[in-house]
């Protein structure tokens, strides 16, 4: 057999396993909005614990961070940061939000909106934003999807056809058992991913440099200055860290974070598991260095984000690339399909029912949803075939627009002043700042990242606005007296 | 309105803020190596693991409340 064969047939094994797992997983269930959604708010301490380990654990945190540490060196430290510190805002904010999220039947972030500020037009804005950041997510998990299978299996399988089927087979679990399906998927993607982080992060070095503190050693005489900020850059300093680490612990802000909160069986679930997600750090910190190992042995790569998989391809044997190349493809298929998931329901409760026909069943909208299921999909792999970003890009783009949802969140649920039309042109502000910053080059600003830039500008436009317009009735405290009937 | 949390939690919970974001200026370096470690890594990893520690006494401050 060849080594592209037996590469080939490692991974092919690993994704239909998980395929499998992900049509089989809802089989007995009535698949309505609630379950197809937030998996009937019934999931325990260990399986929500799973699934945003699952969505926070993408590809990025494979081919991303090993090809940061790759091309820029000590900067790409702001990831461990963020999604350690993102748990604290979970913690306070998770219960209550969960409790509401049950008292009014909240499924998305725009059902929050329009049950909060009751104003339809904000919620459907909050929708369609939110939808077009979860595109651009998708995107990127397909682009890794692509590369991780081209180079795993040798070039034998071209990155078109891997992503094709891919999105095919994620598509039609999200469809077949909604996100209870997504989460058994991930239980089989995190045992293989640490498997991997361990064989990766602990082999190679020891392998190269017979251990982590020589690799070190060695890596500080050959590029002195290299681990620290701003590392391989020039721009990416200590205020850039900061500011960037402030904007991505905002990470709440996220569709599909938000909405995997309602799928705890209470609140206490939601703050139990904040505490325990740093853990999950671990994996990540191991690929950290397994990316120096890469910049040390497999240097002058032109792409980053192949760097892992390069250094890999060269030191174990084919089926250990089988392994990473399945586990990885697995890594782009379980958050992938959250996030499309998370689209279609948006789409199809805070876009298209409010926009369309209000008066849409339950039943009626979630096969708007499933519909859209196919859409969204087609779209972002359009843009994945079609475009060249590289990982890290299309990701601070999106950051920069989902952390501007979440003053509108955070004020909403502490403060009365805070008014409708305040938090959608406070909004609107921080995407106008941080969009013509980062499509104009300017990220970071004076060392400052786009997104905070933003926020600044979408706080400020939110409290101003707020206090020049009529105060808005909170809709968690007077429920009934709304101009929407149904969330 | 949801009830807002104690400020003694919150003062903890600012703590990991401190520590790992605001202070970087002060712990962004190579040197002393901790466990063949570079000095920053090592401090990232140190507080992935007390950060557990004080959401676990915010956790017990809250759950009285």
């Amino acid at each position: 057999m060849s080594e592209g064969t037996e590469a080939l047939s490692v991974i092919f094994g690993i994704v239909a396993a998980g395929s499998c797992i992900g049509f089989l997983a809802s089989k007995r269930r009535a698949l309505n909005l609630e379950e197809w959604a937030v998996a009937g708010r019934g999931l325990g301490l260990i399986l929500v614990w799973i699934l945003l380990a699952g969505e926070t654990f993408t590809t990025f945190s494979v081919l991303g961070i090993s090809g940061w540490i790759y091309s820029r060196g000590g900067p790409i430290l702001y990831v461990l940061v963020y999604l350690t510190l993102a748990q604290i805002v979970v913690f306070f904010v998770g219960p209550g939000l969960w409790e509401l999220g049950r008292k009014f039947g909240l499924q998305t972030l725009g059902d929050f909106f329009a049950k909060r500020y009751g104003d339809r037009f904000l919620a459907m804005t909050v929708g369609l934003a939110g939808v077009f950041f979860l595109i651009l997510y998708l995107q990127l998990q397909l682009t890794g999807l692509g590369l991780i299978v081209e180079v795993a299996s040798f070039e034998r399988v071209g990155r078109t056809p891997a992503m094709v089927c891919s999105t095919v087979v994620v598509a039609g679990f999200v469809l077949a058992s909604g996100v209870r399906g997504v989460v058994w998927v991930s239980v089989l993607k995190d045992f293989l991913l640490v498997a991997v982080a361990l064989v990766v992060g602990i082999g190679l070095p020891y392998i190269h440099f017979g251990g982590i503190g020589p690799m070190f050693t060695e890596l500080i005489k050959a590029k002195p200055g290299y681990l620290t900020m701003p590392g391989g850059t020039t721009n990416l300093t200590h205020s850039w860290f900061i500011s960037t680490v402030c904007v991505n612990s905002l990470l709440l802000g996220w569709p599909h974070f938000f909405g995997s909160i309602f799928t705890a069986k209470d609140g206490d679930t939601v703050r139990r598991n904040a505490i325990i997600m740093p853990f999950y750090m671990i994996p990540l910190i191991l690929i950290v260095f397994a990316g120096c190992a890469a910049l040390l042995v497999a240097p002058g790569l032109p792409n980053g984000d192949l760097a892992l998989l390069a250094v890999v391809r060269r030191t174990f044997s084919p089926w250990v690339l089988g392994v990473i190349g399945g586990a990885g493809a697995l890594t782009a298929m379980v958050p992938g399909a959250i996030q499309i998931l998370t689209a279609a329901t948006l789409f199809a409760k805070n876009v298209y029912r409010p926009l369309v026909s209000p008066e849409l069943s339950e039943e009626d909208t979630a096969l708007v949803a499933k519909v859209a299921v196919g859409g969204i999909t087609a779209v972002a792999l359009c843009l994945a075939l079609n475009s060249s970003t590289t990982l890290v890009g299309l990701l601070i783009v999106a950051y920069s627009g989902i952390s501007q949802f979440v003053p509108g969140i955070i004020l909403g649920l502490y403060s009365r002043r805070v008014t409708s039309r305040g938090v959608l042109f406070g909004m609107l502000a921080g995407f106008a700042v941080a969009g013509s910053l980062i499509f104009t080059h300017q990220d970071p600003f004076h060392g400052i990242n786009a997104g905070f830039v933003g926020l600044v500008a979408n706080v400020v436009t939110l409290l101003a606005v707020s206090r020049l317009s009529r105060p808005t009735p909170n809709g968690f405290e007077s429920s009934g007296a709304l101009p929407i009937r149904r969330i | 309105m949801l009830k807002r949390p104690s400020t003694f939690s919150i003062l903890l919970a600012l703590i990991p803020f401190c520590a790992m974001c605001f202070s970087v200026p002060l712990w962004d370096r190579v040197d002393p190596r901790v466990f063949g470690l570079p000095f920053n890594l090592f401090w990232i990893i140190a507080w992935l693991g007390l950060t557990p520690l004080v959401l676990g006494i915010m956790y017990r401050i809250e759950k009285k409340r």
